[in-house]
């Protein structure tokens, strides 16, 4: 499908309308805690799952190689598990990448 | 009136959110226009859907060209857990709240200002969530700006080596709770799994990447909220990390 400004426009409204529907609707229609318990476990657990499922196996193919990316998930997974902040664990894994990258073309 | 949620301290609490958001957002304005989007167009994303993980995953699928219907049902699945925040927020807010204000402000809730406004301990004002959101807002908006702009000069190596920066930042929500709780770890390890098996087998990795966000997401908390109940009061400890 062509990338036109239909398009753009389009999807962006989309993305907005279904970005804001789960944050308005809670506030506006529910004064009291939704009662089901496997709702709310499930609610709870989907942005773990989510976030785990958008980054592996995707993280290895966003670098130049594979053998940078490994590097910089394993500078990010050691930082986070030292509970580094978001800014920290991000650079640090950017970082990592970077020099990889750069001992790499020393050597090939 | 010390006791009373001010804007002007929603402001002042905004302000390590913003900062944090301005490399965030460069790092998705980059990211939109090295794949093609103009940059007034990542602008207005950000401006409109103020999302980290929701907008990264609708703005790739734009661009791969995948349908209306897919990008909707994907950036809805992602934002889900907005429904949880949003429910505990409505809990903690000023109960003289208009439904005017109450519209606006939800407009707002990201992961990262419902943690601080729920750490409160007093009721949450409409004037203090409004400050709490614009100053992020600000960031969100002028880094994706940035980013978009630059992405043209910056050398290749480094913008090769940021394209794992969104990534490492997701990292950094999701390892330190799985540290903490095993359900929450099975939780990660399952929707991996999965998310691989989609990758690697021959004829499931025909399927396009939103769809499998969705399976995985569902799969594996659907597993671990049937094996993991989680109680009320557990749930808000998790909600205000």
């Amino acid at each position: 499908m062509e990338l036109n400004i239909g398009r753009i426009l389009f999807a962006t409204f989309l993305m907005a309308l279904v970005t804001y529907l789960p944050r308005m609707l809670p506030i506006v229609a529910f004064q009291r805690k939704i009662k089901n318990r496997f709702v709310k476990s499930f609610l709870a657990y989907v942005p773990y799952a989510v976030l785990a499922a958008m980054t592996f196996p995707e993280i290895l193919y966003v670098t130049s190689s594979v053998i940078s990316a490994v590097v910089g998930l394993g500078a990010a997974l050691l930082l986070s598990y030292w509970k580094r902040g978001l800014l920290t664990v991000a650079l640090g894994a950017t970082a990592a990448v970077l020099v990889t990258e750069w001992c790499l073309r020393l050597v090939g | 009136m010390n006791d009373k949620l001010s804007f002007s301290k929603g402001i002042r609490d905004g302000i390590p959110i913003c900062l944090g958001y301005l490399s965030v957002s460069f790092t998705y304005g980059m990211q939109a226009t090295s794949g093609g989007l103009p940059v007034w167009a990542a602008v207005l994303i950000s401006m409109t859907n103020l999302t980290s993980a929701g907008q990264v995953a609708g703005t790739g699928l734009l661009l791969q060209g995948a349908s209306y219907l897919e990008i909707m049902i994907t950036t809805f699945v992602i934002n889900i857990r907005y429904m949880l925040m949003s429910l505990s927020l409505s809990q903690k807010i000023d109960s003289q709240m208009k439904l005017p204000e109450r519209l606006g402000v939800s407009f707002g809730i990201t992961d990262e200002i419902f943690a601080v406004a729920i750490q409160q301990k007093q009721n949450i004002t409409a004037n203090y969530l409004t400050g709490l959101i614009l100053t992020p807002y600000f960031g969100w908006t002028l880094g994706t700006f940035l980013g978009g702009a630059v992405t043209g000069i910056l050398p290749v190596a480094l913008r090769s080596a940021l394209g794992i920066a969104i990534y490492g930042m997701f990292i950094a929500i999701v390892i330190p709770p799985a540290k903490e709780s095993k359900p929450i770890l099975i939780t990660v390890l399952l929707a991996v799994g999965i998310s691989c098996l989609f990758r690697w087998t021959p004829y499931l990795s025909r399927l396009s990447s939103g769809w499998v966000i969705i399976i995985c997401a569902v799969a594996a908390s659907a597993f671990a909220a049937w094996k993991f109940p989680v109680d009320a009061d557990a749930q808000e400890q998790e909600g205000a990390e």
